[in-house]
């Protein structure tokens, strides 16, 4: 059994040594460099572009808009945001004009000496504020997605409940801070525009060039190199990438290479969205929540891009993992003039979640209860539906996940302990936090089923196999679990199985590495293809629908075949089909979001130092069901990275914006917690095989970044004894909010 | 980029004698505040002198009965690897721990840190309540300047551009209070948001902070009060004294507000009445 066998990762050893070969590896002779001359504004009108006279610019290429030959538009869910600004800029650092060049010195020499000048116009800055005329810039009110989630009637309760609880909660941006920057090369090869890079979507990247350039698909080949993190930042920034790479090739009649330094990484790729919820609850005497109105706005920067799926998924997880009977969820994404938002690991479910988790402690000790109490008197039930009305089929105990994860942590033997240290110590103070959530595997609602993923399992003439997808391993541990998967179904040995490098010109299209789809609906299909494969070389043993030859007969059957049908492939081939028991209405936003969720109740103890307001989290308790857990190493890999990057978004990162951008794009002055600055990361796993996944496996790799910051906030507001409503929670922040005389 | 390398000390003083004015040589140690945002800056205009192959002379440290020594190039690291050093100046050693991480340790040098100027340097505030003396050589002349009167506004100090920082010296004295206190937004790889170091010896008190002025500063009316003998009851009272000697702005890493509040409750909570 491979599935469940903690092997080392596959891509572990090129890694290691330093073999594999990243984007800015690739040597490729005779490359030029191109760069961006860029908005120095938020919003206005492009006057002049000044070429300073002291570069002789016959020797660069010099693309701008006038270059483009089709439409000017970055297909995405709506094509409204330009490769190029032409006219008028919506954004600080909006692309104007590129540059390339033989030497990536002169080439950064000459882009200190293009100026823009432009006419400023007026910028939104805040998607609060209300506008004026002249701040519309799409649509009749800026609001580029509305989404209304309803069940029951939410309003009637209202008046004749014993207790209304409100409370508004805000989340600030996060960089994805990946290790290996954004870089795409372009270049041509047999005809072909090969574009390669550190992508996480090849086919996302192929589709935009498509349209782009208004060529067909088999005009461009789009290459994944070794990915050196994406997080979701790298799932729809690489296609405006990879189209200034091959309008430079194209005009440079050159292969094209952008690579990002980090200082421009930070300043001009997507973010996670900035928040603002606001929660009004109905509670009844003995806690139960009667009524539940949530109000969600994102800032989606200033063009649409991912942001009305981001919204929906920050909707439909909005009301948290809880039993309500009467909610009312509504949510908007508005235009600002910031550089787009974008996806970012969680997709705006950790912001929605933050919102109802602490939300939940302010309803606690508004009635006096405890925080616990109130969430084990409202985690849904078997048979209960959440916000959607989708039916919980599963046999997960989500009370039970809550009592374990307290009971790991000592949660009551340290509180006792905190009681004590609180009293006496001069300047520190110790609390613990609590946040149950889930997080929905796979594209939202119909989202699967549009995508029509399809997976194929070739059969190699030497008896071994490859595995053919467009999943992309960014670290997360893809290439292994597939192998394992594949091994598992055909009864090999992991080291028979390849998987192969995301191709366009060889792998099919099996949807975007993003949205914890890749073990739960890619490995599924990657199983079925191996049975299609099974059933080719005609070595089904015939024992019902899971055929499992020994590996030594599939190898002889694919041997076998290929003597018999010398030069053809052998491929098993799975395509994505909806089962039959999912349904889901777009129009209503009423039935199952998602084939299946997985759940988690984390715990964090912190310390906070009153001298220097500084948190500290000293212990974490990370338990989630997340269904058969496929490789133990690599899915504790993904909870710890996720726990981090949460602890990082709830109390050190800090997107400091100067119109409408990042200022602060240096990684000595945007700050990610060190490992010095992290708490043992304590992860366990209850597994609930799901139908949905392959040998039962759920989705894990969005889950972990739900649930830290809203049980490190909860935390700190226990040890301080108030109500923080908002993060990051920088010592400079929780200093104003403790207010002067507090401490010391 | 204009880039010099001198093989002795002499020929590095000669260089930095012959550069024209307007034009002053940059000396490079260990390069580690040079290589921040290399890629955004026009170095067209740069000239730069290259100390490394002047280690056999000022690399070396010397810890005698009367004081400490260091180098021109002596690292955080040379420092952190002796014992004899943490024993006598434990401030140092401490310091020298918190700056950025081991890599930047290795290349950093103390007198590199005093030459760059920074408001925020992390290992002058512990030289400076050592009460250092910056030892300067030129073709010229050598001469000694207390470190506290080097500086003489944000990144304007007292060397001439012929003179070279070739050693740092502090006193061995009879130390009542040592204390270094570093607030930086994480564990490690972090510039200061604020910093301070206390001695008191019998010279007195000196109380050096950093990131909280245009430079990093003496806390001279906090000094006095500490010699008189005051007692603070409240930080707010400590505070007072403080703001008259520290000026803090807000910038990317911290607020004005932040950085005097913090340092006075630091203070407060190590000197104050009910303190430690």
């Amino acid at each position: 059994m491979s599935i469940a066998a903690d092997i080392a990762r596959v891509d572990g050893g090129a890694k290691l040594a330093g073999t594999a070969r990243f984007v800015d590896d690739l040597a490729v002779p005779g490359v030029w460099h191109g760069g961006a001359i860029r908005s120095p504004v938020a919003r206005g009108r492009i006057k002049h572009i000044r070429f300073d006279a002291s570069i002789n610019w016959n020797k660069f290429v010099v693309v701008d808009h006038r270059d483009i030959p089709g439409p000017n538009e970055v297909a995405l869910i709506e094509n409204d945001q330009p490769a190029l600004a032409a006219g008028e800029v919506r954004h600080m650092h909006e692309p104007i004009v590129l540059l390339a060049h033989p030497s990536i010195g002169q080439l950064r020499r000459a882009l200190r000496a293009v100026q823009v000048e432009i006419d400023p116009l007026p910028a939104v800055l805040d998607p609060r504020r209300p506008l004026t005329p002249e701040l519309v810039q799409y649509g009749p009110d800026n609001v580029f997605k509305l989404i209304d989630i309803r069940k029951g009637d939410p309003r009637e309760v209202f008046a004749r409940a014993p207790h209304v609880i409100e409370g508004e909660y805000q989340t600030g941006a996060q960089e994805h801070v990946y290790l290996e920057t954004q870089g795409v090369l372009a270049s041509r090869e047999d005809g072909r525009m090969v574009v390669q890079g550190s992508v996480q979507c090849p086919y996302y990247v192929l589709d935009a060039l498509t349209h782009f350039f208004g060529e067909p698909r088999d005009a461009f080949r789009v290459v994944q190199t070794a990915v050196g993190g994406g997080f979701g930042g790298k799932e729809e920034y690489p296609s405006l990438l990879a189209i200034h790479a091959v309008l430079l090739a194209n005009k440079a009649g050159k292969p094209v290479k952008i690579v990002y330094d980090r200082q421009e990484d930070m300043a001009v790729t997507t973010k996670r969205h900035p928040s603002w919820v606001r929660h009004r609850t109905a509670v009844d005497r003995d806690g139960r929540l009667l009524a539940m109105e949530i109000d969600v706005l994102l800032d989606g920067g200033a063009y649409v891009t991912l942001s009305p799926v981001v919204l929906s998924r920050g909707t439909i997880h909005a009301a948290g993992p809880y039993h309500c009977e009467n909610t009312h969820i509504h949510g908007e994404v508005r235009l600002t003039n910031s550089p787009p938002y974008g996806a970012f690991r969680g997709f705006g479910a950790p912001q929605t979640l933050f919102a109802v988790e602490r939300h939940m402690d302010v309803i606690a000790e508004r009635i006096g209860m405890d925080p616990l109490e109130l969430r084990r008197r409202n985690l849904l039930r078997k048979g209960q539906t959440t916000a959607t009305g989708q039916v919980f089929r599963e046999d997960t105990d989500l009370v039970g996940l809550l009592d374990r994860a307290l009971q790991l942590s000592d949660y009551d033997q340290r509180r006792n302990g905190h009681e004590q240290l609180n009293r006496t110590h001069r300047y520190l103070r110790r609390g613990m936090g609590v946040a149950t959530f889930y997080h929905g595997a796979g594209f939202t609602g119909a989202g699967e089923t549009h995508l029509a993923s399809e997976v194929q399992v070739a059969g190699l003439p030497d008896g071994r196999v490859e595995v053919l997808t467009a999943q992309t391993d960014m670290g997360q541990g893809t290439t292994t679990i597939l192998t394992q998967i594949a091994a598992d179904r055909l009864g090999l040995a992991v080291g028979e199985v390849l998987v192969a490098t995301p191709d366009t010109s060889r792998v099919p299209n099996s949807g975007p590495t993003v949205a914890s789809r890749t073990a739960m609906v890619v490995g599924k299909l990657v199983a079925k293809a191996c049975d299609d494969l099974i059933e080719r070389v005609g070595s089904n043993t015939g024992d019902g629908d899971v055929a499992r030859p020994k590996g030594t007969s599939l190898q002889d059957a694919i041997r076998a075949w290929h003597v018999t049908h010398d030069g053809k492939h052998l491929l098993g081939c799975a395509k994505y089909r909806k089962p039959a028991s999912i349904e889901w209405d777009e129009k209503t936003y009423r039935g199952d979001a998602y084939a299946c969720f997985s759940w988690a109740a984390y715990v964090a103890e912190v310390e906070v130092d009153l001298r220097t307001c500084a948190v500290r989290v000293i212990d974490f308790v990370a338990l989630q069901e997340v269904g058969k857990v496929l490789n133990q190493t690599l899915a504790r890999g993904q909870i710890q990275g996720g726990v981090a990057q949460g602890i990082g978004w709830a109390l050190y990162e800090n997107v400091l914006l100067e119109n409408g951008a990042m200022k602060n794009c240096q990684m000595t002055n945007y700050i990610i917690p060190g490992s010095g600055d992290l708490p043992p990361i304590r992860v366990y796993f209850e597994e609930q095989p799901t139908p949905h996944g392959p040998g039962g496996a759920k989705g894990i790799g969005e889950l972990p970044i739900d649930g830290p910051a809203p049980a490190v906030i909860n935390a700190v507001c226990d040890a301080l004894g108030m109500s923080i409503r908002s993060i990051p929670l920088t010592p400079e922040r929780l200093l104003d909010l403790l207010g002067s005389d507090a401490g010391g | 980029m204009r880039l010099l390398t001198p093989t002795t000390l002499n020929e590095a003083l000669e260089y930095l004698a012959a550069a024209p004015a307007g034009e002053p040589l940059i000396p490079v140690a260990g390069g580690t505040d040079l290589l921040v945002s290399w890629h955004h800056h026009a170095k067209d205009d740069w000239n730069l002198l290259d100390l490394s192959r002047l280690h056999d002379t000022l690399q070396p440290f010397r810890l005698t009965d009367t004081g400490l020594q260091l180098g021109g190039l002596t690292t955080y690291w040379d420092v952190i690897s002796s014992e004899e050093v943490g024993a006598a100046f434990p401030l140092l050693s401490e310091a020298a721990r918190q700056v950025g991480a081991i890599q930047i340790q290795t290349r950093g040098t103390w007198a590199g840190n005093i030459g760059n100027s920074s408001p925020a340097a992390d290992g002058v505030p512990v030289m400076m309540a050592y009460d250092a003396l910056v030892v300067l050589q030129s073709l010229r002349e050598r001469r000694e300047v207390p470190l506290d009167r080097y500086y003489t506004g944000y990144k304007q100090t007292v060397r001439r551009p012929d003179e070279l920082i070739v050693a740092i010296h502090m006193p061995r004295r009879r130390r009542t209070v040592e204390w270094f206190h570093k607030v930086g937004a994480r564990a490690a790889q972090a510039i200061a948001k604020l910093g301070v170091a206390v001695v008191q010896d019998e010279c007195g008190w000196r109380v050096a902070a950093n990131s909280v002025a245009p430079v990093v500063c003496r806390c001279r009316h906090l000094e006095a009060a500490l010699a008189d003998g005051v007692a603070f009851a409240r930080v707010e009272d400590l505070q007072a004294i403080l703001s008259k000697d520290v000026s803090p702005i807000d910038d990317l890493r911290s607020t004005a507000r932040y950085r005097e509040s913090v340092l006075a409750r630091l203070l407060y909570d190590k000197l104050g009445a009910n303190g430690d």
